[in-house]
């Protein structure tokens, strides 16, 4: 029962709670006008501590899609925050206006402490460099909208894989699939987190920095930005940004069915030529995203259609 | 060596590793103490070579998972009738509240003024501590 819930991080939901989400994302993506109504009278409070355009738009989007209306901020400065209210006060007068929340913040964690004091479903849309359960789920319902399957994938994450949160969040959320395997691809100075390889299992992944060797095993190729703000050396930033550029030359060994992701925005890691490829999936993505974030509304609030 | 009177009923907290004893004291609240208590540092030791030594003489409710985080080698006699009547070793807890903080500077736990933040105990042997808020691992 997903009812009454919080989202904190990907792992508060079982597997088959994770593929009730993506079942009902299915459905609306082929039945939109049958959930025009859904949430007719419901309100999301939308508090948002830091600037973000494509998570905020998302989840507005999904509730207005859902026939909801949003209230909320878009930046601390216009909140009572500035004024020094704390999270879980924020949280509880939040609460007696709307139904169910959705916080970005830049603290590691305020989500969680505001889902401790909150009586409404509370939604961790990003907390620092921490978690990011709802682009992962938009990440698992793409692949499975599109693979037609969570297990049996070769999944290439390539880029920045050291500080990538949306890159360890989805390690840890297809590890807990069948037969999945990992290969990290990635300059040695951005290589993928001990911590995170730990969890794996040995024969489950490879690390390689070589794009073109690695990319005809590949049925998933993730590919991320290298984040300016992660460098203290803007010449460190410069060189390695440009480490891994994905055009169609690197993609004439790729499975013909191989997908391209992409958390977005993308600075310059994938070539505007790719674009027009029919594995490149990362507008795609988005869409689902906002399908996903819509599955989860309803669920949490314990709405359906036929109600 | 300087000599400090047995105690009668109370509780005695020895092998405490040398220079800890201090801040066992101030966590105990022993500063503010109205009995008597003895607070002995650098005692000669087979075991450690120094050690400081803890006398308490009352009978106090002791948090033995605060005692367990600032030294998890200390041990813990209760006295009566000036014999040791049971002898206690304390071990680092596997959950502990409203002791630790986190270092992580990104943390919500150092804005916000959260009261008994759980910290999970990872890692025995380097005694790590994970944050239950941002998940990263603390060091005692």
């Amino acid at each position: 029962m997903l009812k009454g819930r919080h989202l904190i991080e990907p792992k508060d939901f079982s597997l088959e709670e994770l593929d009730e989400i993506f079942t009902l994302a299915e459905e609306i993506i082929e039945n939109p006008r049958d959930y025009l109504e859904v949430c007719k009278g419901k309100l999301l409070g939308s508090l948002f501590y830091e600037p973000s355009t494509r998570t905020r738009f998302s989840f507005e989007a999904a509730m207005l899609r859902l026939g909801g209306q949003v209230v909320g901020f878009s930046e601390a400065g216009s909140s009572s925050v500035s004024k020094g209210e704390s999270i879980s006060d924020t949280i509880k007068t939040v609460g007696c206006y709307t139904d169910i929340a959705v916080m970005r913040h830049p603290k590691e964690g305020a989500p969680k402490l505001a889902s401790k004091n909150s009586d409404i479903p509370v939604i961790n849309a990003g907390d620092g460099g921490h978690q990011h359960p709802t682009q992962t789920l938009t990440d698992l319902l793409t692949i499975k909208a599109l693979k037609k399957d969570l297990s049996n994938h070769t999944i290439g994450l390539c880029g920045d894989l050291m500080f990538g949160r949306t890159v360890h969040s989805l390690v840890k959320a297809m590890s807990r699939y069948e037969n999945i395997k990992f290969v990290f691809i990635s300059p040695p100075e951005l290589k993928i987190p001990d911590y995170i390889k730990n969890e794996l299992k040995d024969n489950n992944y490879y690390e390689t920095s070589d794009i073109e060797a690695a990319i005809e095993d590949l049925d998933i190729l993730y590919m991320t930005r290298v984040q300016r703000e992660r460098f203290l050396n803007e010449e460190e930033y410069l060189r390695l940004k440009n480490s891994y550029i994905l055009n169609n030359e690197k993609l004439k060994n790729a499975k013909e069915d191989m997908i391209i992701m992409h958390p977005l925005p993308r600075v310059n890691e994938i070539h505007t030529e790719v674009d027009n490829d029919k594995r490149a999936v990362y507008f795609k993505q988005a869409r689902y995203g906002m399908f996903v974030r819509m599955a989860l509304i309803m669920k949490l609030l314990g709405v359906d259609k036929n109600a | 060596m300087l000599n400090i009177d047995s105690i009668k009923k109370g509780i005695v907290i020895d092998h405490i590793k040398a220079g800890c004893g201090y801040k066992i004291f101030k966590e105990l609240k022993l500063h503010k103490a109205d009995y008597t208590v003895a607070l002995i540092k650098n005692v000669p030791s087979k075991q450690l070579g120094k050690k400081d030594l803890i006398k308490i003489e009352n009978e106090i409710d002791l948090d033995f998972k605060v005692l367990g985080i600032i030294d998890p080698n200390i041990t813990i006699n209760i006295i009566k009738n000036e014999e040791i009547i049971d002898k206690i070793n304390v071990k680092l807890p596997k959950k502990v509240k409203g002791t630790l903080k986190c270092k992580n500077p990104r943390c919500v736990t150092t804005v916000e003024n959260i009261e008994d933040v759980e910290f999970t105990l990872v890692n025995r042997e380097t005694k790590e501590y994970k944050c239950e808020y941002c998940d990263t691992n603390t060091s005692i």
